[in-house]
């Protein structure tokens, strides 16, 4: 079936310097689909300058790819009519990292509740788009009466987190790409909003595309994951396989330096030079892998599937078999004898 | 408290600021007690007062805010009575801090050993170019960073090593206490590791005490001996940090500890119910009160004392 | 209200100044007959006395009756061309900023250029070219003809920072259209420095207007502020003794430019809430 959503061969070239010489690569020769009847929850973990971030600026047509084509149930973004453009944006929906920037100060939170209802025709009457409004705080653990009305500033952050929540399930998109969601948010209410969207996925089959930094709860939430090393795939596949047996050399250190609770206090070996910038040719972590040989510095290494369920970049893996069309949601789809969300099957 | 074996004595401060609509308390009667060489943390979320802290040990807090009381000693000087220029001379001497995002607060056009003897010469240490330049490389040698570094400017060098430059500003001079605000906070996981092993070891070389305020409790876990929480300024909590992870004390660190997401098993995802301290409207008796699930008449009208358990630990609270 | 003009002294000394001259002309307008202002109304060259406060002219002029006419002229060309200018500027400049790229280089380019220009230089060279004497609403319009160039750029920057502001991207997956953001989004936010802005351009274009009139090229009919200093100029007035004549129309200009001065200092107060002093 058509992917809802899919991105081919996408790479992205930033421009800037003196007369745009400098080019920096956001993220290269990335594959990927979203199908509509296997929702799933993938994460995509990676530092600062991983592509994650563009990556979901892409999905969302916030920005166009330098090469390749990213494509809304098989059409190409850019060729979308008024209307197929509308479609979109209602089943692709976004929640952003900053709860404080995302809200017009000039309005109440009720704006931001209100424009998707009127823009995208929810409800018929004044009456109705309050109920929906109200409804769709409820289920994120607000209330209304405590809400509405008030200015962002006069919110907390996680409040204004949670409206942003409300704000994308109020219309029911098929996708949400949730861009570091809880990373501006204390600790303790973390837990809740991953909780609330997990919850939207399971009573809803949305998919959702959890972008982070942190592992801990990319773990905890997602079923799917996708690490990114310097706008490359270095690892994807099932949380669980990656996680506890990583086979990237760049995830075995991730997981290593991620502080633990409970555990004997004891980072291991210190990386020597952890920002030094990518070799200009072969694998991107060639210069900091404790295992590089030769290879690895001539030519960049392919994705290779070393399972059905997961795929790894790395030379090492060279006898396992190449990913076709390196389309790493061949390793993303659903764990096989799992049971899609009820909902997922009977809207697909 | 003996006097004798601490380095670093935080009695009953309390630190407010003025509001339109009234003075609110951030920081309310917080006492704790370092010993040299340890390295102590002060965990809390927003509203919890652990910034305020920092800057009310340093008198540094600046009008709308004020210290209304308490004190601070090092060694067995009290802060308090020490004239504006005594209490300056004694910052990154005595007390060094590393402030939050400080890796953004270097000075954008002079390079870093400009920065090193510019904090030398502020408290009286005016060296050669010859000698400043020996003392900056040393410096950055002791943190980790290549002499090359010296001569760069900040914008040239990775958030790690700017981190690790501000490190080096804030051990010129060898203080007794090194506190660290978030030094990591803008850093991705392996730099992070990085930075803090760096301070850990130039700490542990100086012989000088830690604070270490965040709120990233795995990454207190690696780094601390002993770990404060802080909720709705005050410390509801102080334990050596296997305790507090085994055995909390305090419903808030219980359910902290709890909402932390592991990375060895999948589990239920649990947060912490309600919504963070309001400062200006905190509710009476304990602040918690409103969010804890063990919550008795009492604990909504009486405010729990600290209740000192031993010389490491205290715990306020009416069930611990 | 009275309790921020308190703390925001310069915003109520601006309107108090405005206020006096608002005053002056309504109260102005309902008791003294500006027909006066035209020559030959009245015996030339009084110095003020009871029957004319102000005195008169060399031309007959009863120069109460001129203030009276002439300062809602002279505000009124300052009005319509700040308003024009603040209009087309602020349409240009959102425009430029929203959908940068071509469209963006184009218009700051033109802008950019014509600001390098001497402004006077070209209202000269244009109102020369005018045939015939001007009236005050083309006068207007040749002040309105520059006055857009500033406005344009330094709301442009604006609308650049706020352009990447979260709000503007939630406001694009909501489906808005472009100019959908730029009036619902974006002016809402700009309105304090709109405001402050259009004030700035008022009194530019006061001055801008004073000055060709002074220089004789404004509408030699109409009695207004800048034409009555030209024929303070032109017959010496200041040289002969005449202080009356020139003494007039020189407070009201004073009291004009100072008002507006105030009132874009308490403005951009209200615009930068960082400048507010507390109470």
């Amino acid at each position: 079936m058509t992917p809802l959503l899919e991105l081919r061969g996408v790479s992205k070239h930033f421009a800037g310097g003196i007369l745009g010489r400098d080019r920096k690569l956001a993220l290269d020769r990335f594959s990927f689909a979203i199908d509509p009847a296997l929702p799933g929850i993938t994460a995509v973990v990676g530092e600062s300058g991983s592509g994650k971030t563009t990556l979901a600026r892409l999905l969302l047509g916030l920005i166009e790819p330098t090469e390749g084509e990213v494509r809304y149930r098989g059409r190409p973004l850019p060729g979308l009519s008024g209307s197929q453009r509308r479609e979109f944006r209602r089943e692709v929906q976004a929640i952003f990292q900053d709860p404080y920037e995302v809200y017009n100060p000039f309005y109440r939170v009720d704006h931001v509740l209100a424009t998707p209802v009127r823009k995208f025709r929810l409800a018929a009457t004044r009456a109705d788009r309050r109920r929906l409004v109200e409804e769709a705080l409820r289920a994120v653990g607000l209330r209304p009466e405590e809400i509405l009305g008030r200015y962002p500033h006069q919110l907390s952050g996680g409040q204004r987190q949670r409206i942003m929540v409300a704000r994308a399930l109020l219309l029911r998109p098929r996708v949400i790409v949730a861009d570091e969601p809880v990373s501006m948010v204390d600790a303790s209410l973390r837990a809740t909003i991953l909780g609330s969207l997990r919850q939207l996925h399971e009573e809803l089959g949305i998919s959702i595309l959890y972008i982070t930094h942190d592992l801990a709860t990319a773990y905890q939430v997602a079923d799917t994951i996708i690490v990114l090393y310097r706008a490359a795939v270095a690892e994807a596949g099932d949380v669980e396989l990656v996680v506890k047996a990583p086979q990237h050399p760049y995830t075995q250190l991730l997981i290593a330096s991620v502080p633990r609770v409970g555990t004997a206090r004891d980072w291991g070996t210190e990386e020597r030079n952890p920002e030094a910038p990518s070799p200009a040719q072969g694998c991107n972590f060639a210069d900091r892998c404790p295992v590089a040989i030769p290879r690895c510095s001539a030519a960049p290494p392919p994705l290779y599937r070393t399972d059905p369920r997961r795929a790894a970049a790395c030379f090492r893996l060279s006898e396992q078999p190449v990913l076709l069309g390196e389309d790493i949601g061949q390793v993303l789809g659903p764990r096989p004898g799992a049971e899609p969300p009820v909902a997922a099957v009977l809207s697909a | 408290m003996n006097a004798g074996d601490r380095i670093l004595r935080v009695e009953r401060l309390r630190v407010s600021y003025d509001h339109p609509l009234g003075p609110v308390r951030a920081v309310g009667e917080v006492s704790f007690a370092l010993r040299p060489r340890e390295r102590f943390g002060l965990a809390g979320e927003s509203g919890s007062g652990k910034s305020t802290m920092a800057l009310a040990i340093l008198r540094m807090i600046k009008p709308p805010g004020r210290i209304d009381g308490g004190d601070v000693w090092l060694e067995d000087i009290p802060l308090s009575g020490l004239t504006d220029e005594a209490m300056r001379r004694l910052r990154l001497a005595g007390i060094a801090m590393v402030p939050q995002g400080s890796m953004n607060s270097l000075n954008p056009v002079a390079r870093i050993r400009e920065q090193i003897r510019d904090a030398l010469a502020d408290h009286g240490e005016r060296l050669s170019r010859r000698a400043g330049e020996l003392r900056a490389r040393a410096l950055l040698a002791q943190v980790g960073l290549p002499p090359e570094v010296a001569d760069r400017y900040p914008h040239e060098l990775s958030g790690g090593m700017k981190q690790r430059a501000c490190i080096a500003i804030a051990i010129c001079l060898r203080p007794k206490v090194i506190i660290a605000d978030e030094p990591t906070s803008a850093l991705d996981v392996v730099v992070q590791r990085q930075v803090m092993e760096t301070l850990g070891r130039v700490q542990a070389e100086l012989g000088a005490a830690v604070i270490l305020i965040g709120h990233d409790m795995g990454l207190m876990a690696q780094f601390v001996d002993r770990l404060g929480i802080m909720y709705a300024g005050r410390l509801v909590e102080v334990a050596p940090i296997v305790d507090i992870i085994t055995a909390p004390r305090h419903p808030y660190t219980r359910l902290l500890i709890e909402s932390l997401p592991s990375l060895e098993r999948k589990g239920e995802l649990r947060g912490i119910p309600g919504l963070a301290p309001v400062l200006r409207e905190l509710p009476p008796g304990c602040a918690f009160h409103p969010r804890c699930p063990m919550a008795q008449p009492r604990c909504g009208t009486e405010r729990p004392a600290v209740r000192e358990i031993g010389e490491d630990a205290s715990v306020a609270c009416h069930l611990a | 209200m009275l309790g921020y003009l308190r703390r925001n002294v310069s915003l109520a000394v601006g309107l108090a100044l405005l206020g006096v001259l608002v005053v002056f002309m309504v109260v102005g307008a309902l008791t003294v007959d500006t027909a006066n202002a035209q020559p030959l109304s009245a015996p030339a060259l009084q110095p003020p006395s009871w029957d004319y406060p102000f005195g008169t002219d060399r031309q007959g002029r009863d120069l109460l009756a001129v203030m009276v006419a002439g300062t809602p002229l002279t505000l009124r060309i300052g009005f319509v061309a700040g308003f024009i200018g603040v209009g087309a500027g602020a349409i240009l400049a959102f425009t430029a900023a929203y959908y940068r790229g071509r469209v963006d280089t184009v218009i700051r380019s033109i802008a950019d250029i014509g600001l390098t220009v001497p402004q006077l230089l070209v209202l000269i060279i244009i109102a020369v070219s005018l045939k015939g004497s001007l009236t005050v609403n083309q006068m207007a319009i040749v002040v309105a003809s520059l006055a857009w160039l500033s406005p344009t750029r330094t709301i442009r920057s604006q609308v650049l920072t706020l352009r990447e502001r979260g709000y503007v991207e939630i406001a694009r997956l909501n489906g808005m259209s472009g100019p959908e953001i730029i009036f619902r989004e974006l002016m809402p936010n700009l309105l304090p420095y709109l405001a402050a802005t259009l004030v700035s351009s008022v009194s530019a274009a006061i001055l801008a207007s004073v000055g060709l009139e002074v220089l004789g090229l404004g509408p030699v009919e109409a009695p207004t502020l800048g034409m009555t200093l030209y024929w303070v100029n032109f017959n010496a007035a200041i040289i002969n003794g005449w202080w009356w004549w020139w003494t007039a129309p020189l407070v009201v200009i004073v009291m004009v430019f100072l008002g507006l001065f105030f009132l874009t200092v308490g403005l951009d107060e209200i615009a930068n809430p960082r400048l507010r002093r507390s109470a």
